[in-house]
């Protein structure tokens, strides 16, 4: 009985001493492939066939589902609003929610399982096949070859897929209140150009989107290249990609927020 | 270099989020009407601001002309200091009125500004003379009774 006592309170220490040492070995290989990220920077081809896979693929992902969240807040907006006779501030509230929060989080979650989980099981299958420990033998860096490129695709394509989101949710809002429902067009646009600030707003939107695009490929890529090489390895890390990103990027997005947003209105 | 379909689809996928960006500070974010770049700072004293909050618009014949960009509270004459980011194709003479305003009957605050006849305009760190305050509707109610009273004691 006591012998099963110590051995539970001995596995909770472990897993805490474990999980901290995972943090550093993470923190090192981020600044590792900081570091070593000025190769693919020069050979910009290897960022371009990255960008295809993590950006242009997700295009369709994102593309969909802004229109529809945009479509279901203009809805929900309208219904609520037009209770005060308001609904033509249905534009202001479409606009100010997808640039301010849903644009990135929800394109950041979307590409976190999308593009995160592509590149960790392909990095994390590369390291099962060996084809890692080969360029290594080659005297190729697989940092800088396979991982460099991978982590600044994602982190180019993030802002723009998150602008995109936001794009097509608006778009998604005017064709539901404006012309399904029948919410007068000019004051659709012009309630939210006059609310939305370009520097509080969409700057503020467009530096969360950066931030959330680093998280999530710094996290795929350590997971990939962190990952036991079997196959159930890699399926254990893949998992880890979408759980642990989704995670940071809703933790991210609340202390990013309390300090753009804060005490200014 | 080797150019490849890839190529083509990357260069589509960065043109449309420029454009989605594009659109969002332009179609969205209205980007063109204020350009802070030219602009200069004046100040008002105001004996109460009601709910004016930093960034609401300062509107002259409903025109945007600028934004509030700082409230104070000035411990010297205990009223309230606002000082107003101006954009800089607009200038206004040195004796302008400037009053808070409310759109529409709960719509937010801003500050009106009402041209006078000066010469001489307004620059960077000039100081609007005359306000006029928030309307308060605790003190309109209180002075509507005010009145009422009095109209029955001439009876």
């Amino acid at each position: 009985m006591l012998k099963q006592i110590i051995s539970g309170i001995q596995n909770i220490g472990h897993r805490a001493i474990e999980s901290v040492w995972r943090l550093g070995v993470a923190s090192r290989f981020f600044i590792l492939v900081l570091l070593k990220s000025g190769t693919s920077l020069r050979r910009f081809d290897l960022v371009i066939r990255e960008l295809y896979f993590t950006g242009v693929l997700s295009l369709i992902i994102i593309v969909v589902s802004g229109l529809f969240v945009g479509m279901v807040l203009g809805l929900q907006g309208y219904e609520t609003l037009q209770k005060y006779g308001s609904e033509s501030a249905v534009g202001t509230l479409v606009a100010l929610s997808l640039v301010r929060e849903l644009g990135p989080v929800v394109a950041a979650l979307l590409f976190a399982s999308r593009a995160g989980s592509a590149i960790t099981a392909e990095i994390g299958l590369m390291k099962a096949t060996e084809q890692l420990a080969a360029m290594g033998m080659m005297a190729v860096d697989p940092i800088a070859r396979v991982v460099a490129p991978r982590f600044w695709a994602g982190v180019i394509s993030m802002p723009f897929l998150a602008a995109m989101f936001s794009v097509m949710g608006v778009f998604g809002g005017y064709l539901v209140t404006v012309l399904f429902i029948g919410v007068d067009e000019g004051s659709y646009w012009s309630q939210m150009q006059s609310a939305v600030d370009f520097r509080f707003d969409i700057l503020n939107g467009f530096i969360k989107s950066c931030f959330f695009g680093v998280a999530v490929t710094a996290i795929a890529v350590f997971e990939g290249y962190d990952a036991p090489p079997t196959a159930e390895g890699v399926s254990g890390a893949t998992t880890r990609t979408v759980v642990t990103s989704s995670l940071v990027i809703l933790g991210l997005d609340f202390i990013l927020t309390a300090f753009m947003f804060r005490g200014v209105s | 270099m080797q150019r490849t379909t890839m190529d083509l689809w990357v260069g589509v996928f960065v043109i449309t989020g420029i454009i989605a960006l594009m659109i969002l500070s332009l179609k969205v974010g209205n980007l063109n009407v204020y350009n802070p770049a030219q602009s200069y700072v004046i100040t008002g004293n105001f004996e109460n601001i009601g709910g004016l909050k930093i960034r609401a618009p300062v509107k002259s014949a409903g025109v945007v002309v600028g934004r509030v960009t700082n409230i104070q509270f000035s411990t010297e004459t205990y009223d309230a200091v606002v000082s107003m980011s101006m954009d800089g194709q607009f200038e206004f003479p040195k004796d302008t009125f400037a009053s808070i305003l409310t759109s529409g009957l709960l719509g937010e605050q801003y500050i009106g500004l009402a041209a006078g006849g000066d010469e001489a305009k307004l620059k960077e760190g000039d100081k609007i003379m005359k306000t006029n305050s928030a309307m308060v509707l605790e003190e309109l109610i209180g002075r509507f009774l005010f009145n009422k009273a009095a109209e029955d004691d001439s009876f």
